[in-house]
């Protein structure tokens, strides 16, 4: 392989891998204060009608993506909603609010189908997309990718050494003893799951403006799934998620370029490496002494009541 | 047993008030009716019946209907609402097709791409690599690189049979050309059909074409100054320039003349195969990029087709070591075509193991 196909590769690495991270970040901010979000597959599909809808419509795709975050945000306050204020059980309404979600899209985007437009175009930042290999990897992708790059730091830096990143932490961890500190854990549940449809959204924009800038139904085919469990096979770290979508990146298009070059691979083998991962995560989460050691945050999933 | 029985005695007195006049049909449908691909080409048809038929008929569908347990029950519940002809328009609706119609032996059903019948239960097929091998004959004659790229769903019979049926139009103009596979292992994923056809193009292809459902594969290829064809449906409202033209399926033939043998009571159980001829497969409008006489050429062939003077896979057909698989002046059987389990020659890589 000469460097050129390697560049190539690691280039359509970042493209593939972006839509992962946005969707896994959100969903990790949102796991850390404790709420278990499983419609992100929803949520990323009505970014991706409401985004695409609003481009035919208005012509401008920065209103398109601004659009694509509100719809997001808007499921993820009904999941909030009643998962939260009325302490639904988190499972079955996120479950509820994936297939609510694919249907909903379905029914807004029939009018869609077969509609062409012309979608995010690559942008190249000066200076550094000069510098040799690297550039072209990082630096000569669309305007999204870049975002995705600001949205990770910042996630990073919230859990790192922010006095946010703290109380997310602490609600997720231990509601009363947050709520003790006088912590609203209510407002800050709200807000971390209103962070995570706003990315999921963000990330179905990128996929109907940017990546495949079309409409069809189902579009997103399984990625919300594939972040949720990037998610826990990175271990709620988001250094770990950003590689783990790269990987998972680089996993699916090696499996498409080793064909073109004459390797014979399973293909459905390297589809299935995600979901192993998970699975042997899962089983470890099990107890809670792994639990505790794979950084899960303890309160996971367990709905609040607060004491009156 | 009884409930059977009675079922059917009520279905048997509805078929029999109905039968003169109007005649109620039920289409199951794998995918959404705007996937602009294969259920998209049934729904059209479905809407065609309906206006050459007008009162006389009365049509219901039901789309994305998983194939598993679910779609079962949907037959069976158009089946007991009382309609007179279900279409099921997948390959793995094909046992509980059969299931249903043994429960209903008045009713008729048609079945799409499988291979089992019965006495209330006949199939229907297209022919859609004739129309594939037209595509070859375009691609053959455009691409500059010698290298054409086709982006393959999973390999079974019917997507290996496109493959050389392509590989052999593209071969014939163009015998220095080859044909480059990449398996996606999805019928549908448009992100995952990008990267295939993105990875085709590195590796020198000019132009793409697909087994999948989506149009992203056009796009791409729109996106990048290259060319692509389509496949299921017309698929150059994604890309005007890219777009050569698209194999294409027709039901609408098939859905006219068996409603028809229903409101005539002459219905009866049948193997279809059609292609060329019957109109059920055919090529869209080819792009003004491709010169007249590529073009006249093409037409001539489909014409050839049609009139059953040249068949796809009439002799010499080599494999890919170069054995002779076809001898001069043989042609492959049906029962081979639906058999294809090797790669003719000019299709560069190896067959995955299904």
């Amino acid at each position: 392989m000469d460097i050129d196909l390697i560049t190539n590769i690691l280039y359509a690495t970042v493209r593939t891998g972006t839509p992962l991270i946005l969707v896994a970040l959100g969903e990790m901010v949102c796991e850390k204060s404790g709420v278990l979000n499983l419609g992100q597959e929803g949520m990323l599909l009505m970014g991706a009608v409401v985004g695409f809808m609003a481009a035919v419509t208005t012509g401008s795709l920065f209103v398109a993506v601004l659009l694509a975050v509100v719809a997001g945000i808007l499921m993820s306050l009904l999941f909030g909603f009643l998962s939260i204020t009325l302490v639904s059980n988190q499972v079955a309404t996120g479950l509820a609010l994936t297939i609510f979600g694919a249907g909903l899209s379905a029914f807004l985007g029939s009018n869609y189908v077969g509609v062409g437009i012309t979608g995010i175009e690559p942008l190249s930042i000066p200076l550094l997309s000069e510098i040799p290999i690297i550039g072209k990897i990082f630096f000569q992708q669309d305007p999204l990718v870049y975002v995705s790059f600001i949205l990770f730091g910042l996630v990073f830096w919230i859990f790192k050494s922010s006095a946010i990143g703290l109380k997310i932490r602490a609600v997720g961890e231990n509601p009363e003893a947050a709520n003790a500190l006088g912590i609203n854990v209510h407002r800050v549940r709200y807000l971390a799951v209103m962070f995570g449809g706003a990315m999921t959204g963000l990330a179905g924009g990128y996929l109907s403006l940017a990546y495949t800038p079309l409409w069809a139904e189902g579009m997103s085919s399984g990625r919300g799934w594939i972040a949720l469990a990037l998610v826990v096979f990175a271990s709620w770290k988001a250094e770990r998620i950003m590689l783990g979508a790269y990987l998972f990146g680089a996993a699916s298009i090696m499996h498409l370029v080793m064909q073109g070059l004459g390797f014979e691979v399973a293909p459905n083998l390297l589809a299935m490496l995600p979901y192993i991962a998970t699975i042997v995560v899962l089983v470890l989460l099990s107890s809670d002494r792994s639990k505790a050691k794979l950084n899960a945050p303890m309160s996971l999933g367990t709905p609040y009541r607060p004491q009156v | 047993m009884i409930k059977t029985l009675l079922t059917a005695l009520m279905l048997g007195a509805t078929f029999m008030a109905q039968a003169d006049d109007t005649v109620k049909v039920g289409f199951v449908y794998v995918g959404p009716t705007g996937d602009a691909g294969w259920t998209y080409s049934h729904d059209e048809a479905r809407k065609y019946v309906v206006e050459q038929l007008g009162d006389k008929v009365e049509t219901s569908y039901v789309e994305s209907v998983a194939e598993g347990a679910d779609a079962e029950r949907v037959i069976r519940n158009l089946a007991a609402k009382g309609h007179d002809l279900i279409f099921t328009t997948s390959f793995g609706y094909m046992n509980p097709t059969l299931k249903v119609a043994k429960r209903f032996p008045n009713v008729k059903f048609e079945h799409a791409t499988g291979y089992k019948q019965s006495k209330n239960v006949g199939t229907y097929m297209a022919r859609a690599y004739q129309a594939r091998y037209l595509t070859g004959l375009v691609a053959g004659k455009m691409t500059k690189s010698n290298v054409i790229g086709y982006v393959a769903s999973f390999p079974i019979p019917e997507v290996i049979r496109g493959i050389n049926a392509f590989t052999k139009g593209v071969r014939e103009v163009n015998p220095d050309a080859s044909v480059k596979v990449v398996w996606v292992s999805t019928w549908y994923d448009p992100a995952k059909e990008r990267e295939a056809a993105e990875t085709l193009i590195l590796q020198n292809a000019d132009v793409l074409t697909q087994h999948t459902d989506s149009a992203a594969v056009i796009q791409t290829a729109e996106a990048k100054g290259k060319y692509a064809i389509g496949y299921h449906s017309d698929m150059s409202a994604y890309g005007s320039t890219a777009h050569l033209t698209s194999a294409v399926h027709d039901w609408r033939p098939i859905y006219l003349a068996k409603t028809k043998a229903v409101l005539n009571d002459s219905w009866t159980k049948e193997d279809l195969w059609y292609g060329i001829k019957e109109g059920v497969t055919d090529i869209a409008p080819l792009n003004d990029a491709i010169p007249a006489d590529v073009k006249a050429m093409v037409l001539a062939k489909k014409a050839e087709l049609k009139a059953g003077t040249i068949r796809v896979f009439d002799g010499p057909v080599k494999d890919q070591s170069g054995m002779i698989k076809v001898k001069k002046g043989a042609s492959l059987s049906d029962g081979d075509l639906k058999g294809f389990g090797w790669y003719v020659e000019g299709v560069d890589g190896k067959l995955p193991k299904s």
